[in-house]
């Protein structure tokens, strides 16, 4: 992956990605908290361009930005009666240390380890891949796609029996 | 300089931290539920990566298990925490306490 274009695409995007992510954190209104969230799902639909997983940015825009978002501004709006914002609870101190051990430990990792990475890039479209490797008969994913199914009918039904009056 | 998994890996545990933060550190229900989509949005950037530097399609039907399980899970979340706000008026993590000991 030699391609000046996608190079500096991918620092343009994980910088945004960085500073929405960071905004969603330590903005103090979270109406503007929530679109922030818009902008770093965005950001990781075009992560996954670069990666070249182009039903997965379909995927991450329509679910993600579609779906999850929408409900988090709904529920916003209806929780609308704290205007107090979005404070800092009292572990903020053991909060931040967990966070940055977390990272320094990953980062020591991630630059430590000889990855055996095949660094062409793969071509074509991965949504028949996909498909294949969920459906295909000897080692799909058959079994875990129903009981996504299943967990989502139920996740569907448990929210609509807890948000009813009554 | 080219761009390599290393770098994936180590955007996708920047966000993993920040929304570790968030979620550890925010009182807000609502925003402690936008901090666990931002680190199953790393989780997932991590997947794909693998998935891509590896040719193994596998990391991202793992990616679309975990799309499935967030969109239950916010869904189901915030039903939990609507029924909250209309009993006790606040959505501040650390008022909801009546399942502590």
């Amino acid at each position: 992956m030699d391609n000046v274009g996608i190079t500096a695409s991918f620092w343009v995007l994980a910088v945004v990605c960085v500073a929405s992510a960071l905004a969603v954190v330590f903005l103090r209104d979270i109406f503007r908290a929530a679109l922030f969230l818009v902008l770093c799902f965005f950001t990781v639909a075009g992560v996954f361009v670069i990666l070249s997983a182009d039903f997965l940015a379909v995927a991450q825009v329509l679910i993600y930005v579609g779906a999850i978002a929408v409900l988090i501004i709904f529920a916003l709006m209806l929780t609308r009666g704290t205007q107090q914002g979005s404070p800092s609870g009292r572990f903020r101190f053991t909060a931040f240390l967990v966070g940055a051990v977390f990272l320094v430990t990953m980062i020591l990792v991630v630059t430590g380890t000889d990855w055996q990475a095949i660094t062409e890039t793969p071509t074509g479209s991965t949504t028949s891949a996909l498909a294949h490797a969920l459906f295909s008969e000897e080692e799909g994913f058959i079994l875990p796609f129903e009981i996504a199914a299943a967990l989502l009918l139920a996740a569907v039904i448990g929210a609509i029996v807890l948000i009813r009056e009554k | 300089m080219t761009v390599g998994l290393e770098h994936f890996l180590i955007l996708s545990a920047i966000l993993f931290s920040i929304g570790l933060y968030g979620a550890l550190a925010k009182r807000n229900a609502v925003v402690i539920l936008m901090c666990i989509e931002i680190m199953l949005n790393a989780v997932n950037i991590a997947m794909v990566a693998f998935s891509r530097y590896s040719h193994i399609i596998t990391g991202q039907v793992f990616a679309i298990f975990i799309m499935v399980v967030a969109a239950a899970e916010v869904a189901v979340g915030l039903a939990i925490i609507i029924t909250i706000y209309r009993s006790r008026e606040t959505v501040d993590a650390e008022k909801i306490d009546l399942m502590k000991w």
